[in-house]
């Protein structure tokens, strides 16, 4: 079934730090919960076509016009960290 | 009746008839509010006089059809410099900047939006236990949960806190918690509502829909929310009706469904032998009832909990500390900064879900898992278009059980299946809604759904209010 290695790979996958703790309860939950979805092999889907959205709809576009935005303030509003008119983070490239 | 107690439409019509003024109304509900609100605690931010004061602009929007009604909304929807939460932490301090068009929709009708309610975070839940800040309680019962993860919404209505309120359904979170609190919930057609500004949990599961005192009031809510939106690429143009023409007290020569594969499922026998004694009062009022055979439920179940947490993984990868929200202390850079935000920000529920989506995308396991899904959604939603073929609806209870002990299943899988029969109508796209059909031996309301085609919201309604009119128990209130 499920280990803490894949709990680990997942949370890697998905940044989310995880302490020992949690990894041992998330690898027994996820673990049930993933035997439970097991339970989709029982049914033939050989030549099933998968369904991504349930509306009959494709390529909705529109023209491409310049339209009003949402202004340069409040995109900032909510920023933990601004300057100068940008979003301010912690170095991504190191030195 | 107390002013708190009525629905929308014996509101318009106090109000046209000059017996009470919106100003009246929205005082008996702060009052109302006021006096259960710290048993119940259906709201995370109540809005009183802050931003814009509806009431002002009344004289404006009198022709709406929500002037000077009181709604609630589920503080998963973006309302303009009002906190959005989502009912968690990463979102405590977040004032979106604009409104969600339902949210538009609501204001030029003239409503009053008394609050946002509280809710399981990101709408991870089926009993808003999950919520970051506090429990809500079910006005039945304060013991019991309201259900989730529109457990706010439901409760505040069932608790004479607004007139109505508009909820989100991805697998239940409508219609569960109307069951529990004794309200109707409509999820509508997938694509009926516009998902602009729902912070989106599962983008193909999600429906914003209304849960009210009664049946004309969803069809009220309905006139006001349904409809196209170019701002949400998922939503339909042209199906919008008048669903107030359904309200009619016919069902004579309806064909409705009970599928035997859900009614063999082991469930509570109150809710069983209530939800059967509506059956035949629609029988003896000329609904044609058949048993019909489908898929059990339980796949749809399985395929839900791969394809719900797959969506919500990607959707919640927004969640970084960047550009809102929580932003971890413990940020030195950049990895640390993302890792640390998502752990401080989320709660259980949320995480194990987001890593049971990323498992279930992860290359290796993308086929088995997620691919498997989506072709079992295909299987489920022809399933239903088959029946649909000859039956009108398909009804079955919205729930296992009553409304549960708060603090009773601490098993995660437990609380899954209390969704068993509301998931599969979001699998497959189709409409339905929980109308109350009765109580148990403990004065807890049971849930009834009735299931409809896609677009067939006039159906559902036409039926619900006739059912509603035969058992009469729409005018029973939560003591409190």
């Amino acid at each position: 079934m499920i280990d803490k290695k894949d709990v680990e790979y997942a949370a890697g996958l998905a940044q989310l730090k995880l302490d020992e703790e949690e990894k041992e309860k998330y690898t027994e939950q996820i673990g049930e919960i993933l035997n439970y979805v097991d339970k989709l092999s029982e049914l033939d889907t050989d030549d099933v076509v998968p369904t991504a959205y349930t509306v009959p709809m494709k390529n909705v576009l529109r023209k491409d016009e310049v339209k009003e935005s949402l202004p340069r303030e409040k995109s900032l509003a909510n920023a933990p960290d601004e300057k100068d008119g940008h979003f301010r983070a912690p170095k991504i490239m190191s030195d | 009746m107390n002013i708190y107690d009525l629905t929308i439409h014996e509101l318009k019509e106090k109000i046209a008839a000059g017996e009470l003024t919106p100003a009246e109304i929205k005082k008996a509900y702060s009052d109302r509010i006021n006096e259960v609100e710290d048993r119940v605690k259906s709201y995370i931010t109540i809005i009183d006089e802050l931003a814009g004061d509806e009431l002002a602009d009344y004289e404006n929007k009198k022709e709406g059809l929500l002037a000077g009604i009181p709604i609630a909304v589920k503080d998963n929807m973006s309302t303009d410099g009002i906190k959005t939460s989502c009912a968690s932490k990463m979102l405590e301090n977040y004032k979106p900047p604009y409104n969600a068009t339902v949210v538009e929709k609501l204001n030029e009708a003239g409503a009053v939006i008394m609050g946002k309610t509280n809710m399981d975070e990101f709408a991870m839940g089926s009993s808003t236990e999950n919520s970051a800040f506090f429990v809500t309680h079910n006005p039945w019962n304060l013991n019991h949960a309201p259900g989730g993860s529109s457990g706010g919404s439901a409760a505040a209505v069932a608790a004479g806190e607004c007139a109505a309120a508009l909820g989100s359904d991805t697998g239940g979170s409508i219609r569960q918690p109307a069951s529990y609190c004794g309200v109707v919930g409509l999820k509508p057609t997938y694509g009926m509502v516009s998902r602009y500004g729902l912070v989106a949990f599962a983008s193909s599961l999600d429906q914003i829909g209304p849960i009210t005192k009664d049946v004309e009031d969803s069809a009220i809510l309905m006139n006001v929310i349904a409809g196209h939106d170019p701002q949400d690429s998922t939503s339909i143009a042209g199906k919008k009706e008048d669903y107030t023409k359904y309200l009619k007290e016919d069902v004579s020569g309806m064909k409705i469904g009970i599928p035997e594969e859900y009614f063999n499922l082991e469930f509570d026998e109150e809710v069983k032998a209530s939800v059967l004694a509506a059956v035949e009062k629609l029988k003896e009022a000329g609904a044609e009832v058949e048993t019909v055979h489908m898929t059990d439920a339980s796949y749809a179940l399985a395929a839900y909990y791969v394809i719900a947490p797959a969506e919500a993984s990607s959707n919640l990868a927004r969640y970084d500390g960047v550009r809102y929200g929580l932003r971890s202390e413990q940020a030195a850079d950049v990895s640390e900064m993302f890792t640390n935000t998502r752990h401080e920000g989320f709660g259980d529920e949320v995480k194990r879900r987001i890593m049971i989506g990323t498992y279930a995308l992860s290359s290796g396991y993308y086929d088995a898992y997620y691919l498997k899904a989506q072709k079992v959604r295909t299987l489920i939603k022809d399933d239903f278009d088959r029946i649909f073929n000859d039956f009108d609806l398909i009804l079955t209870p919205t729930a296992p059980s009553t409304a549960i002990e708060l603090e009773s299943k601490s098993d995660p899988l437990e609380m899954y299946h209390t969704d068993i029969f509301t998931v599969p109508v979001n699998i497959a796209g189709v409409p339905a809604m929980s109308v109350p059909c009765g109580f148990d031996s403990n004065e807890m309301p049971i849930g009834l759904q009735l299931i409809g085609p896609h677009f067939g919201e006039g159906k559902i309604i036409q039926a619900a209010y006739t059912l509603e009119k035969l058992l009469n128990i729409n005018e029973k209130r939560a003591e409190l």
